[in-house]
């Protein structure tokens, strides 16, 4: 601890180590840790009338979360949310790879710039705005199904809103290009030669993949992974705009919650919520071997 | 060999084809519709051009104040995040200490988790800890939680390439502290608050999630969006996400020059 003052001393004197202080402190404890303290403590107290806030009856219980388990709709609507997000992260993962390859090891000169700009620009329009583009392309009168109807397809218009599907279509529309980039960071840095030493010797395309590519690009699909899950399971401008009555989400369930003033529930599930994005974040780091610190690459 | 080579040209060129038109026609599609004299929002049938739908949109005053809303809110996460990006990445570049992993952890965190956990326990705390309700101000705080992670890691970044002898010679030519931050290490990290800065506001101005939770009943442009398209979805909407659109390629373009002149003068 003395060499660490001593250290801080050195490099920054006292006016760096009080801005530091200032900065770093106030970002800890008033934005990070108090107010998820704070969502903890009202996860754990019943949901009551403002008058009884402080009484007898305002105790720590578990019955927040205990609803979760009993209420047969919000489990559904809880499991629903957790395959529906690794469906659009796997989908993402696929559908990007060979994307963030071919810009990173194979496109070069005024391609490269293009296709980084391709990929950019959606990436900045509002999210939104880009899933309000597919309630005009999934609507009953909308633009697939008219093409449908036109190519007699199909006969009568289908209702893609009845479902989920048209929210998990939005979905992957709106989170697809935030694997591409992690994933493109990764690969970049690979030094050609490998590849071009592996096919040397004879590799297939696909083995050189498997067997270099992939195993380098290891903390980039981590990185892809855990953004596109959290973003999934956290979305709710997508149920918000593309979904119905009957495909209701999880993210909309504690939004109804506060709607109410239900803050105990809601930040209850908010909690679950939290917890399913660790447990996520956790399992990639084991299933890729990637410490948290390549994170952040 | 020869062969396999074209086969594989021809599945790589038609696969980025249809990734791009998959990315593209939604917004064309959109764009077009703000142009349909039709007054609900569909590309077929053409009923003809028309611009009466950017005027219904100028005309709307609730736009107005959510773009003004949206303008402060982004002003002040800049004027919060970016210095505390620059004092974390100080502190975690400069220093070696013992919790610096789990404090490193902690600070990505929330980057990490759902836009709408932030603005839950933003909204919970500042009302339970100093009765000030959802607003403007919640949703700054809201927003800078985890915009303040991304200042962070783009300026340390480049905080870990600065040449630490520059420092020390400064030191052993008797400058101060003080001299040493605004003479040598802010020069240097210069490129990194700037474009921490953009993001910030750019994120800042995107934010929905953590906005929707956390700011009452105030609204910032994407709020006033997202209730727009969830009541009834008019034309003026495609208006807005044209112009948006048209800002956005506008705005890639500038900082693809801005970066290729840089690129330029060094070579």
């Amino acid at each position: 601890m003395r060499k660490f003052r001593q250290d801080a001393m050195r490099s920054f004197g006292s006016f760096g180590i009080t801005f530091i202080w200032v900065t770093v402190g106030s970002w800890l404890i008033f934005m990070i840790l108090l107010p998820q303290l704070i969502m903890l403590d009202f996860s754990f107290r019943p949901f009551l009338p403002l008058r009884k806030i402080g009484g007898p009856e305002d105790i720590y219980t578990l019955k927040n979360y205990i609803v979760l388990f009993t209420n047969e709709f919000h489990r559904a609507i809880f499991i629903k949310t957790i395959w529906t997000s690794v469906l659009v992260t796997t989908v993402a993962l696929f559908v990007c790879y060979p994307i963030a390859f071919y810009l990173a090891k194979v496109a070069r000169g005024a391609r490269f710039a293009w296709i980084l700009m391709g990929l950019i620009i959606p990436y900045w329009i509002n999210e939104l705005l880009r899933i309000f583009a597919w309630q005009l392309i999934l609507a009953d009168a909308g633009v697939l199904n008219k093409l449908l109807l036109a190519i007699d397809i199909i006969s009568n218009p289908i209702n893609f809103r009845a479902g989920n599907s048209a929210v998990i279509m939005g979905m992957v529309y709106a989170y697809i290009l935030f694997m591409v980039f992690p994933l493109y960071n990764a690969i970049e840095s690979l030094d050609r030669n490998q590849i071009d030493a592996a096919r040397d010797l004879g590799s297939s395309w696909l083995r050189i993949h498997r067997r270099i590519v992939i195993p380098y690009a290891k903390p980039g699909i981590a990185v892809g992974c855990i953004m596109t899950f959290m973003l999934a399971a956290g979305s709710i401008a997508a149920p918000q705009l593309l979904g119905s009555p009957s495909s209701f989400w999880f993210s909309q369930v504690i939004y109804t919650n506060f709607e109410c003033a239900n803050w105990n529930q809601g930040a209850a599930y908010a909690m679950v919520l939290a917890g399913l994005c660790l447990i996520f974040i956790f399992a990639m780091l084991k299933i890729f071997k990637v410490d948290l610190k390549e994170l952040a690459k | 060999m020869k062969s396999s080579n074209i086969v594989l040209k021809v599945v790589t060129g038609s696969y980025l084809v249809l990734f791009f038109v998959y990315l593209f026609l939604p917004l064309v599609f959109m764009s077009v519709v703000a142009f349909n004299t039709s007054s609900i929002p569909q590309v077929t049938p053409w009923e003809g051009f028309t611009l009466k739908w950017f005027g219904k949109l100028f005309g709307d005053s609730q736009m107005w104040d959510g773009l003004i809303n949206s303008l402060i809110v982004a002003f002040f996460v800049v004027i919060i995040s970016v210095p505390i990006g620059l004092g974390a990445s100080l502190l975690l570049t400069r220093l070696q200490f013992k919790a610096r992993n789990g404090l490193y952890a902690i600070l990505v965190s929330p980057i990490l988790m759902p836009g709408i956990i932030l603005g839950i326990s933003t909204f919970l705390f500042w009302d339970k800890a100093f009765h000030i309700s959802g607003g403007l101000w919640t949703a700054i705080m809201g927003q800078s939680t985890f915009i303040s992670g991304y200042c962070m890691l783009l300026i340390m970044a480049r905080a870990q390439r600065f040449d630490k002898t520059q420092e020390d010679a400064a030191f052993d030519l008797g400058a101060t502290h003080r001299q040493v931050f605004w003479k040598i290490t802010l020069p240097f990290l210069r490129p990194a608050l700037i474009s921490a800065a953009a993001l910030a506001f750019m994120q800042s101005f995107e934010n929905y999630n953590t906005t929707l939770f956390a700011i009452g009943f105030e609204q910032t442009l994407p709020i006033y969006i997202g209730s727009k398209l969830r009541a009834f979805i008019s034309p003026a909407m495609n208006a807005l996400a044209c112009i948006f659109i048209a800002l956005t390629i506008a705005g890639v373009f500038v900082y693809e020059v801005m970066r290729r002149s840089e690129s330029f003068k060094k070579s």
